[in-house]
């Protein structure tokens, strides 16, 4: 069975551009040759840009459907740091460890596929840290604008009501997965160390695939910093 | 199992995207220092699709995968554009019927002045 996916390569062996994809689709056998996990990764990840594109969509609408100013981002996530005033330094120092943990994530599955699991699993807590790291600071950020700015999600002091609303909805949504991806890159790197998939013959396919989603979350963080916190 | 077609690439080119978005995130933050207008709004674009764009071509591995998978999955988010498209004539309208019939009028006018009096 799994070996029928391999010949069409052998068939048609000059196949280029639009003749892989007829060839892929068309014939009796498996579509994606990737091992179905790294498939199946994929699909979720595809549909979970359905779910963020419906949020940052919806944000689009409620803030050009609202004829009440839109509070500004950067005043209102800005951090007084020495007495000096930095506006958005917080998010930016997020972004900063969010793009680091993704270059520990992609260097794991590196050493994962060189059979070395003692640093594919050390990089992988690594990442797991910068992550448990992001969703720290997020904390402290909605902690200071619940408890000092006063925004809630039906309200807020400084200009359109849907500011809230939309922010903890996003941001939300977002930091869950992160968190989510913290926990399932901690079981996996445990597994790995412990040498689980040393039984089915060094196989460390898994990791890729944890890493797909640890990316995924990086780079849905790329289009929340750029439209809701820089727009 | 599928041994053999696991991604594996030296690892300097890692290192260069990790340096490649450090770079463009410091740039996309810089924008918040330009004043609102056209030219911020199309950096803070360009900074970001250079960031998406080498996350899932370099980070994901789509720059290596088969065209099969790519199309299969980057093709699909691209009919959200209708649904942005949409969702922006939307919300000008909204904006507009509120502004119509939500905000306080200036002054009382035609007979409402009259009857104030």
């Amino acid at each position: 069975m799994a070996q029928d996916g391999l010949t069409t390569t052998a068939e048609s062996p000059n196949a280029a551009g639009w003749e892989t994809i007829v060839t892929d689709w068309s014939a009796d056998k498996q579509t994606f040759r990737v091992p179905w996990g790294k498939a199946m990764m994929w699909i979720f990840l595809l549909s979970d840009t359905f779910i963020f594109s419906c949020f940052l969509t919806s944000y689009m609408n409620v803030r050009l459907s609202t004829p009440v100013p839109w509070p500004d981002a950067s005043t209102v996530f800005s951090l007084t740091i020495f007495g000096i005033d930095m506006p958005l330094i917080l998010i930016a120092i997020m972004t900063f460890v969010l793009i680091t943990s993704s270059g520990t994530m992609a260097m794991a599955v590196n050493y994962g596929y060189r059979g070395d699991r003692g640093r594919a699993a050390a990089l992988m807590l690594m990442t797991g840290g910068f992550g448990a790291i992001f969703v720290g600071m997020q904390a402290f950020e909605w902690t200071k604008l619940i408890l000092e700015e006063g925004i809630r999600p039906w309200g807020n002091p400084m200009g359109a009501e849907q500011f809230g609303a939309t922010f903890f909805m996003i941001t939300g949504f977002h930091g869950l997965h992160v968190s989510a991806g913290v926990i399932y890159l901690t079981i996996v790197a445990l597994k790995v160390l412990r040498g689980d998939y040393e039984r089915g013959g060094g196989n460390y396919e898994i990791v890729e695939i944890v890493g797909l989603y640890w990316h995924f979350v990086d780079l849905v963080w790329v289009f929340i910093f750029a439209f809701f916190y820089l727009w | 199992m599928a041994q053999g077609t696991g991604q594996q690439h030296p690892l300097s080119i890692y290192f260069w995207i990790w340096g490649l978005l450090f770079v463009f995130s410091a740039g996309s933050y810089a924008t918040d220092f330009l004043g609102d207008g056209y030219f911020r709004w199309a950096l803070i674009l360009l900074f970001m699709f250079l960031k998406a764009g080498f996350i899932v071509a370099i980070f994901m591995h789509m720059k290596w995968e088969r065209l099969a998978l790519i199309y299969a999955i980057l093709g699909p988010p691209v009919v959200l554009l209708v649904l942005v498209g949409l969702m922006a004539i939307e919300g000008d309208y909204t904006e507009l019927t509120r502004l119509d019939f939500f905000s306080e009028p200036i002054a009382p006018v035609g007979h409402e002045a009259e009857a104030a009096h």
